[in-house]
């Protein structure tokens, strides 16, 4: 398949295909973490993620409208201000979600599976209903418009790079949240012994509702970060909810490093072999090698125990 | 509850349960609608099928499988790949530039029959595949993924990954499935027209019949011994283990077994509705028959029957009047039937219909001496309560 092209065509492709891949690769990596935290930690399957993020989207997509109604001066910063209010909104949905249907179902990790699913079905129609069935966009501020021209073939979109340096610093902050701070020591005790976390005074439902809080919180910000690169429609989480969960199971559904490096391979993956074959048969070999893989090595890339 | 003689058995509760699905199906639904909407319970029905494996594979076994509509859509594919040779014959597609291939094939540029449709211009082979295909790709995952004992919701996230990739790989070879449209156009059955009503009707008939076969199977496998160590699988599959039980052997088994329900509900499709298209394999269908099997009740093999009927009539009638409604009602539905009722219209009845049953039954052989018709319920209500895998199911030591 590499017929026909010159090394140095080989090289520019990879590297812009390469970079394609690696907005790809944010987008997994922010809709992933959210998840990795509430399957990995909770063991908690939420197919609602994907409608959570879209969430965030319309948020960052109403304030944009805002920002240009009402204060134009200050829209090159309405993006930050955005993400603050898509992680609020879509954190307090997740806590009201999880005070009500999820901390019923913690016994029944099959069942919360439907139930998010009707949810997500719910939530999509609502969508549809307050914003139209057809996709949105927001305007970017100017400053993230145009490319860094690295050679005379490759170009990098600023937009990508702003997506990516977000991922990446999330990324870093839920690690150190979750490994670093007494929030994250107190999760993880919950995980591995409920009822010991609970004796040493643990409020390990309080607990619960702040992970699946957090998670719901960063699938908005993933959202927020979508619109740079992306048009939002109803449906769109729906899209990348099968991908994501497969970036977590592939990684290893309890290390954040197996997610961000399984996010990494799959995406890399997948937009390289597009370039060279069509869109369809590239993402059909990619999701085939990975439950391949998983066939064989259940555990994931990067597993604390074998799962169950 | 094996019963002496089958008469008996007919007269025994359960037996009249299957007698009144039967009524229902074969003589009230077929006077009271006309062919057409006759034909669309038969296209419900076809979903029973679907309904009725995931009974035995996630009601009793508590393997959650997301990709049903994989095996459903494979053995619509081979029926309607089978009917679609039939309709392409060089006289019938003599105005293509490659006479006698299908249609869609000749407007993506194929010149030749692909090596995989040929087996299809025979209609045993067809029948064979029917069952084959789908039972073979479930006895691939359910081996390597059962005998490494990955389960729960790994196992139904990888099923639902297969749903989108046949998904994306039907739509995207579009030259050898026929894309996003599908199979269209089928015309005949061996020579028999399947389009006009007579034919309709006859296909409905077939479609109740085959379903009592497939329901009398889950029934068989339900009441032996085989069905019993399913169901203690699923609470404590440890102690299956420890007693010397092969598990993955067992569990490979009842996800083959729902494999060919769905393939044959999925033929039956084809032939009923006319044609095949991915939207009826993809994640959203694949899901939506989950529902069915867990609103008539996932421990019920009859309640599923009901459940693809229910649920397939209010989608039709939703879509019908208030189509922007119908994601809420089945939202809703989803929530509801796991958080309210988890045990479907089947619990609902155990709880609430069968006492009343119970007291009518229980007056009668005041008058006459026949004592053991009404001791069969209350231990088969006993029995049913073993069955509950909310009890035991979720011990502590399995999470």
């Amino acid at each position: 398949m590499f017929d026909g092209y010159t090394t140095s065509e080989l090289m520019s492709i990879f590297a812009m295909q390469g970079f394609a891949g690696l907005s790809l690769f944010s987008v997994f990596v922010l809709m992933a973490l959210g998840l990795a935290i509430i399957f990995g930690q909770m063991g908690v399957i939420n197919m609602a993620h994907g409608e959570f993020m879209i969430l965030g989207a319309y948020t960052t997509y109403l304030t944009s409208g805002f920002f240009q109604s009402y204060l134009p001066s200050l829209f090159g910063g309405y993006f930050f201000i955005a993400m603050i209010l898509a992680f609020l909104i879509c954190a307090a949905l997740g806590a009201l979600i999880e005070w009500l249907m999820i901390r019923h179902l913690y016994h029944r990790p099959l069942d919360t599976l439907l139930a998010t699913w009707g949810l997500s079905l719910i939530m999509q129609q609502a969508y549809r209903s307050i914003f139209g069935a057809r996709e949105v966009g927001v305007d970017l501020p100017d400053w993230m418009m145009g490319a860094f021209q690295v050679t005379d073939l490759v170009e990098l979109p600023i937009n990508g790079l702003f997506v990516m340096i977000i991922a990446l610093s999330i990324a870093l902050g839920v690690y150190l949240l979750m490994y670093r701070s007494t929030w994250g020591k107190k999760v993880r005790a919950v995980v591995q012994n409920r009822p010991m976390a609970e004796a040493v005074g643990i409020n390990s439902a309080g607990v619960d509702r702040m992970t699946f809080a957090l998670g719901c919180g960063i699938a908005g910000i993933a959202g927020a970060a979508f619109t740079m690169i992306g048009s939002t429609g109803p449906s769109s989480g729906q899209a990348y909810i099968v991908d994501t969960f497969l970036v977590v199971v592939f990684g290893g559904a309890q290390s954040l490093i197996g997610t961000i490096v399984s996010a990494f391979g799959i995406s890399q993956a997948q937009s390289t072999m597009e370039f060279f074959l069509s869109g369809s048969m590239a993402k059909v070999l990619t999701l085939l090698v990975v439950v391949g893989i998983l066939m064989l090595r259940p555990e994931g890339l990067m597993a604390l125990k074998v799962r169950r | 509850m094996k019963s002496s003689s089958p008469l008996k058995w007919f007269a025994s509760r359960e037996g009249l349960y299957y007698l009144a699905l039967a009524l229902l199906l074969v003589v009230i639904l077929p006077l009271a609608l006309d062919p057409f909407r006759l034909n669309m319970v038969g296209k419900y029905l076809t979903y029973a099928f679907v309904a009725i494996g995931l009974v035995m594979c996630w009601g009793k076994a508590g393997i959650l499988s997301l990709g049903q509509g994989v095996f459903f859509g494979l053995g619509g594919y081979c029926m309607a790949m089978f009917l679609k040779l039939e309709a392409s014959t060089p006289e019938a597609t003599a105005i293509q530039s490659t006479p006698g291939i299908p249609d869609f094939m000749d407007w993506n540029q194929l010149t030749a029959l692909p090596w995989f449709w040929e087996p299809f211009h025979s209609l045993s082979f067809t029948l064979i595949a029917i069952i084959a295909v789908p039972v073979i790709l479930a006895f691939v995952i359910g081996f390597a993924m059962f005998t490494r004992r990955v389960g729960g919701v790994y196992f139904a996230i990888i099923t639902q990954a297969i749903a989108a990739i046949l998904t994306i790989l039907i739509i995207g070879q579009q030259g050898y499935t026929g894309g996003v449209n599908g199979i269209t156009d089928l015309k005949t059955l061996a020579g028999w027209d399947i389009r006009t009503d007579a034919a309709k009707t006859t296909l409905y008939f077939v479609c109740v019949g085959m379903l009592f076969l497939c329901l009398f199977a889950a029934r068989f496998v339900q009441n032996r011994k085989l069905g019993r160590i399913l169901v203690a699988m699923n609470a404590q599959e440890n102690r299956v283990r420890f007693s010397g039980y092969d598990v993955a052997a067992f569990k490979i088994f009842v996800f083959c077994l729902a494999a060919a329900f769905a393939g044959i509900g999925g033929a039956l499709f084809t032939l009923i509705v006319g044609f095949m298209s991915p939207s009826f394999i993809g994640i959203v269908a694949s899901i939506e028959m989950v529902i069915f099997c867990a609103l008539g009740g996932r421990l019920s093999i009859l309640g599923a029957v009901y459940g693809a009927l229910l649920v397939n009539a209010a989608k039709s009638g939703f879509s019908e009047s208030f189509p922007e409604l119908w994601p809420f009602a089945m939202g809703a539905l989803f929530i509801g039937v796991v958080l309210a009722f988890p045990n479907g219209l089947a619990g609902l009845y155990q709880s609430y219909v069968m006492p009343l049953e119970e007291r009518l039954f229980k007056r009668k052989p005041k008058t006459e001496a026949a004592a053991p018709a009404p001791q069969k319920p209350v231990e088969k209500k006993d029995e049913g309560r073993d069955y509950d895998p909310m009890l035991d199911q979720y011990s502590p030591e399995k999470s």
